[in-house]
């Protein structure tokens, strides 16, 4: 397992395997806002923790097709799943190393990009919170809908539509943490809401990946 | 006494559909003509709404099937899932466009109807909200059966879609409660209390209600009809199918 978590890491490092793009992409996503809204300094501090989340997001989904699609092509996918180890298994060690490579990134980044943004000074904490509680559930999430997807060619679009409405809850609380956060609100509520999403998904979504997976390589 | 399994059978479902089909048509028209006409011409103008109250005989029933429908394909699903009966997961494919159209009509009757009233055709309201989380349930449901060529991986993968799609879809329900308050009025047709009696909150007068009910069941026996037609279509689709791959090989 640990074997694998290493590959897969390893690949994404590599030149091609798209480590460092979701971070780029949530670059560019932030920094667009503004020629969009406008620069005016209140109104993007209302908004920085809502549109630093749904740049996340979106840099999190532009990544999932890589989960699998490369370990389908070139058929390891069928190699690791005759292996010993239980499908359950490789599909969680998959979404580890995706929110490995691109949740945690993310989370570390992401109080620069709310100097971009004019995030108020109490919120920082809170966002970096939310996102570490809430990126793993995009992860999971993600890995379920691109085990649904593995076998379609050019499956892209149908993924984001599968996946953005299992998304909302995770958006909802997730930012609603981080807004509160920043007004200086009680955080209690929705911080409970999102790590119960979470360690819901992390417990639950991989056995249904690997159902998929497995009718997918049928 | 026969079990319910024995309309897993696709000749015999195709038969009970063949009987039951008439009928349904024939109640669903029955139904709505009697119902909407009623309401649309013979119940008076609310006190308060005025005349665009009279958008209840399609709005309640159309939200009404659409959750029925996502719930009656969750059922199928799990039969499919289960117990492999193929006629199962063609009914739960054949229902989801009738549910996407019944989501929208819902949405776009309620809009019609909160312009005059709310003084606008949108709110971020926790209902509207989670219908609108609906019909992209919805959508990505049908683009799921659309995309895959074999019958039997699309019905799987479209089933466990479906099974995760609802715990996800209830959590957006209650996940959208917290984000916004509502706009939209507390339930005030289909209540406990209503039904005995006991009640004495605010509830649709009677005079409503008659009407609303013959629409409910129009819509209801509508739905049955569209499904049975549809899954007596796919399955002779799928036979087509089978015949012609016959034919190329022999």
């Amino acid at each position: 397992m640990i074997a694998l978590l290493q590959r897969d890491m390893k690949l994404a490092f590599r030149a091609g395997g798209g480590f460092g793009l979701g971070l780029a992409f949530f670059l560019i996503v932030t920094v667009m806002v503004p020629f969009g809204v406008g620069p005016e300094s209140s109104l993007l501090a209302k908004i920085s923790p809502g549109v630093l989340w749904i740049g996340a997001l979106l840099a999190c989904l532009l990544s999932l097709d890589r989960i699998f699609a490369l370990d389908w092509e070139d058929g390891s996918l069928d190699l690791l799943a005759t292996s010993p180890l239980p499908l359950e298994g490789i599909v969680s060690i998959k979404a580890l190393a995706h929110w490995l490579t691109t949740g945690l990134p993310l989370c570390v980044a992401s109080p620069l990009f709310g100097l971009l943004l004019n995030l108020p000074g109490q919120g920082y904490l809170w966002l970096v919170t939310s996102l570490v509680l809430g990126t793993p559930a995009l992860s999971v999430i993600g890995t379920f809908g691109a085990a649904l997807t593995v076998g379609i060619k050019r499956g892209g679009l149908l993924l984001s539509l599968l996946v953005l409405p299992l998304y909302v809850p995770t958006l909802i609380f997730g930012a609603e943490l981080a807004r509160r956060g920043a007004e200086g609100m009680d955080t209690t509520t929705p911080m409970l809401m999102l790590a119960g999403i979470t360690f819901g998904a992390i417990a639950l979504l991989p056995f249904a990946s690997a159902l998929v997976l497995r009718v997918n390589l049928r | 006494m026969a079990s319910i399994w024995e309309y897993a059978n696709p000749v015999k479902f195709i038969r009970t559909a063949d009987r039951v089909l008439p009928w349904a048509m024939g109640i669903a028209g029955v139904t709505l003509v009697v119902g909407l006409f009623w309401g649309f011409f013979l119940t008076p103008d609310d006190y308060r709404q005025g005349s665009t109250v009279k958008i209840i005989y399609l709005h309640v029933p159309s939200a009404l099937m659409a959750i029925n429908i996502w719930f009656m394909m969750l059922v199928t699903s799990l039969i499919w899932l289960i117990r492999r009966h193929h006629v199962s997961a063609l009914a739960a494919k054949a229902a989801a466009p009738v549910g996407v159209v019944m989501t929208l009509i819902a949405l776009f009757t309620g809009a019609v109807w909160g312009q005059p009233m709310w003084g606008t055709w949108w709110a971020w309201d926790p209902r509207l909200t989670s219908f609108l989380i609906l019909f992209l349930f919805y959508l990505g449901y049908i683009a799921l059966w659309e995309a895959i060529d074999n019958p039997d991986t699309a019905a799987d993968l479209t089933a466990v879609l479906c099974l995760v799609g609802s715990v996800f879809a209830i959590l957006s329900r209650y996940a959208v409660n917290f984000w916004n308050q509502g706009l939209h009025q507390g339930a005030s047709v289909m209540r406990a209390g209503a039904v005995t009696g006991t009640d004495t909150e605010e509830k649709v007068s009677n005079v409503f209600f008659y009407p609303l009910a013959f629409c409910i069941l129009g819509f209801v026996f509508l739905f049955i009809a569209l499904v049975f037609l549809r899954t007596r279509t796919e399955i002779h689709k799928r036979r087509t199918k089978a015949l012609l791959a016959r034919e190329r090989l022999g």
